[in-house]
C-alpha cells in the first residue's frame, strides 16, 4: 500500500532514520516503537506527506507522494497529529464533518451521505452524545476520541496516527486498539501507529518498526521484532518479556539499585 | 438526525436574510438622517432623479451626497470585517485584525506624508495605497517561507514581522506628526482616527469587495479545515501554502482599500468578526458573508451617528467605531469567561 524506498530523515545534523526500506501492506497494523526523539512522528509526518524526505522517497500504490493531488492523496490516507491546538470553537461534529472535506470540494454544505458517516464515526468512538459541544471544552481524552472519529470519517485505505492512545483512559486505550486491529482485520486496510506501550502494541499490532534514533532501525512482523533483546536495545532499557496465562507481558526491568551503579564505577 | 444539522439550511438563509435586511435598513437611515431632515413626500422623486443619474434639487442632492457617503462606509466595513475573518484564519487566532500585519501603518505613513507636504486629496488616498502595498510586498519577502505554510519549524515568523513592521511605521507616523506645522496636524490626526467625511460614491472598492467575496466563499470549507487543523490540513486535501498565500494577498487588498477610503477606522475588523463568530458559529461558510454584511451595517450606522450626534460639528467615525466596539468587546470577553468556567 505505502512503501519507503531508502528514506533517510535528518533533523539539523542529527540522523534519524537512515536508507529505510520499508513496506506496508494492506490488513497490516504496524506500530513504530523508539525512544524519544528518535524520529518517530518525524517519520508518520513523512509518510503523511507533511515533510519532504531528506533522500529516498515515499510512494503509495506505486506513486511517489508528491505526485498525487492533494485531494485524491485525502482520499487514501489519514494522519492524526499528535496534539491539537483548537483556536476557533468548532462544535465536535463540525469537525467530523470536516474530515468529509476530500470528498466533495465542489459541493457547498454537506450532505446527508456525510452526516451519515459522521454519526456513525462518533457512535464508534463512544462520543456521539457529545456531538454538539465546543472542542475546546472537551477533556484531553475526550478530545483524541473525537480526533480519532474524524479520522474514521475521513474513511481511508491507510491511517497514520501518531501516538492515539494519548490521554486515552484505560478501557478506551484497549477498545481503541481493538477497534484499529479489527479495521486492518475485516476491512482491508494498513495502520501505522506510533506508541510507547508495548503491551498494547503486542495486542493489537501485526507488525512492529523499531527505531533506535541513531539512523539504525529493524521492521519485521512483532514476533520477530518485539523481543527482549531487541526492544532493550531500542530503548536503552531492559525489558524483560513474561509469558503469563497464555498472555505476554512486556516489563521494563527494575533499575539498576545503587549498589550495582557503584559496583560499576568501580 | 434532525439534531444533528449544524444549522439547518432554512436558519442560514434566514440569518443571512435579516443581515441584509439590517444592512439595507441602516443605509436608509443613514440617507434619511442628517442636520437637515428630508422631507418624506420628496422621497420618490429625489430617488428617481438619483437612480436617473442627475440628482436636481435639494431633497435629491441631500440624498446624493448621504447616499454616496453611506455606501462608502457600509464598502469600507464590509472589507474591513471580512479581512478581519481572514485574517484570523490566517494567524489561526481570533483576536487578530486587519491592522495585525501593518497594513494600515505602512498605509498612515503614505497618507501622512502626503498630508504633510500638503498634497491634492487625491494623493493622499494615493500615498495611502502605496504604503498599504509596499509594506504588504515588504512583508511578503520577508515571511515567505511562513506563508508557503506547511514545512517551516517556525510558526508565527508572519505575525512577529508582521508586528515588528508595523512598529516601525508607526515610529515614522509619530516623527511626522512631531514635525508637522500645526495647521496640518488636524487633518493627518484625523486620518489616523479613521474618517468618511468627503468620501462620495467609489466603483473600485465595491470591485474588490465582491470579488473578494466571492473568491473566497469558494474556499470557504478549506478555511475551515485549515482554521482547524493547521499545516495539517494538508492530509485532508488542502493546499494549505495556496490558501495561506491567497488570505494574505486578499486580506490585504481589501485592507488597503478600506483605509484608502476611509483611514485606519479601528475596531471594525476586530468586533464585527468576533461579534459574528459568538452570534452565528466559526464555520467560514456562514461567518464570511455574514461578517461582511454587519461590519458594512455597523459603519454605516456609527457613520451616521458620527454626523448626527453632534451636528453640525462631525466626529471622526473611527472615535464611535472604538467607543462602541470596545464595552461590545470587553463584554463578549467577560461572558466567555463566564461560560468557560
Amino acid at each position: 500500500m505505502i512503501e519507503t524506498h531508502e528514506l533517510t530523515l535528518r533533523i539539523g545534523p542529527r540522523v534519524l532514520v537512515e536508507r529505510l526500506d520499508w513496506r506496508i501492506a494492506a490488513g497490516e497494523n504496524w506500530c513504530v516503537i523508539g525512544p524519544n526523539g528518535a524520529g518517530k512522528s518525524t517519520l508518520l509526518r513523512t509518510l503523511a506527506g507533511l515533510r519532504q524526505p531528506d533522500a529516498g522517497q515515499v510512494a503509495l500504490a506505486g506513486k511517489p507522494l508528491p505526485a498525487w493531488p492533494l485531494p485524491a492523496l485525502a482520499r487514501e490516507r489519514a494522519y492524526l497529529a499528535q496534539s491539537r491546538g483548537d483556536a476557533f470553537a468548532y462544535s465536535v461534529i463540525e469537525t467530523v464533518l470536516m474530515a468529509r472535506h476530500p470528498y466533495h470540494a465542489d459541493r457547498y454544505w454537506e450532505g446527508s451521505d456525510d452526516h451519515g458517516a459522521a454519526e456513525h464515526a462518533l457512535r464508534t468512538l463512544d462520543v456521539l452524545h457529545l456531538a454538539q459541544r465546543d472542542v475546546r471544552t472537551l477533556s484531553g481524552g475526550e478530545r483524541q476520541r473525537v480526533a480519532i472519529a474524524a479520522l474514521l470519517a475521513q474513511d481511508t485505505p491507510l491511517l497514520l496516527l501518531d501516538e492515539p492512545a494519548n490521554a486515552l483512559d484505560l478501557a478506551h486505550q484497549v477498545a481503541m486498539t481493538n477497534l484499529l486491529a479489527g479495521l486492518c482485520r475485516e476491512q482491508g486496510r494498513a495502520v501505522v501507529g506510533v506508541g510507547h506501550d508495548l503491551n498494547l502494541a503486542w495486542s493489537g499490532a501485526t507488525h512492529a518498526l523499531l527505531l533506535h534514533g541513531d539512523g539504525a532501525w529493524r521492521a519485521g512482523p512483532v514476533h520477530e521484532v518485539m523481543r527482549a533483546d531487541l526492544l532493550g536495545a531500542c530503548l536503552g532499557h531492559p525489558i524483560a518479556v513474561i509469558e503469563h496465562g497464555g498472555r505476554t507481558i512486556f516489563l521494563p526491568e527494575a533499575a539498576p539499585t545503587a549498589d550495582s551503579t557503584i559496583r560499576r564505577v568501580q | 438526525m434532525d439534531a444533528f444539522l449544524v444549522t439547518s439550511p432554512v436558519r442560514r438563509r434566514a440569518t443571512l436574510a435579516l443581515l441584509a435586511a439590517g444592512a439595507l435598513l441602516a443605509l436608509a437611515g443613514a440617507g434619511l438622517a442628517g442636520s437637515v431632515p428630508l422631507p418624506l413626500d420628496e422621497l420618490p422623486q429625489a430617488l428617481a432623479s438619483l437612480l436617473r443619474g442627475a440628482p436636481d434639487g435639494m431633497a435629491a442632492t441631500l440624498l446624493d451626497l448621504r447616499l454616496g457617503r453611506a455606501s462608502s462606509a457600509f464598502v469600507t466595513g464590509a472589507a474591513l470585517a471580512l479581512a478581519g475573518v481572514m485574517m484570523q484564519a490566517l494567524v489561526r487566532n481570533p483576536l487578530a485584525d486587519p491592522y495585525v500585519l501593518g497594513v494600515s501603518a505602512g498605509a498612515a505613513v503614505g497618507a501622512l506624508a502626503a498630508l504633510l507636504f500638503g498634497a491634492a486629496l487625491w494623493m493622499v488616498d494615493a500615498g495611502a495605497l502605496a504604503g498599504a502595498v509596499g509594506i504588504s510586498l515588504l512583508l511578503y519577502l520577508l515571511a515567505r517561507r511562513d506563508l508557503g505554510g506547511a514545512h517551516t519549524g517556525q510558526p508565527g515568523v508572519l505575525l512577529l514581522t508582521g508586528v515588528v513592521l508595523a512598529s516601525a511605521c508607526m515610529a515614522l507616523v509619530t516623527l511626522m506628526l512631531s514635525v508637522a506645522p500645526e495647521s496640518r496636524l488636524r487633518g493627518m490626526v484625523f486620518w489616523m482616527i479613521g474618517d468618511l467625511a468627503g468620501s462620495s460614491w467609489r466603483l473600485l472598492p465595491w470591485i474588490v469587495l465582491a470579488g473578494a467575496l466571492l473568491l473566497v466563499m469558494r474556499r470557504a470549507r478549506a478555511l475551515n479545515v485549515m482554521a482547524l487543523h493547521a499545516d495539517a490540513a494538508v492530509t485532508l486535501g488542502v493546499n494549505v501554502a495556496g490558501l495561506r498565500r491567497f488570505l494574505f494577498l486578499c486580506s490585504g487588498l481589501l485592507t488597503a482599500c478600506a483605509v484608502t477610503t476611509g483611514g485606519s477606522i479601528g475596531f471594525v475588523g476586530l468586533v464585527v468578526p468576533h461579534a459574528c463568530r459568538h452570534a452565528f458559529g466559526p464555520d467560514h461558510r456562514i461567518l464570511l458573508p455574514a461578517a461582511a454584511l454587519a461590519g458594512g451595517g455597523f459603519l454605516v450606522l456609527a457613520d451616521t451617528l458620527a454626523r448626527t450626534v453632534l451636528a453640525p460639528q462631525q466626529l471622526p467615525v473611527g472615535v464611535l467605531t472604538s467607543l462602541i466596539g470596545v464595552p461590545v468587546f470587553l463584554f463578549q470577553l467577560h461572558q466567555l469567561h463566564l461560560r468557560a468556567r
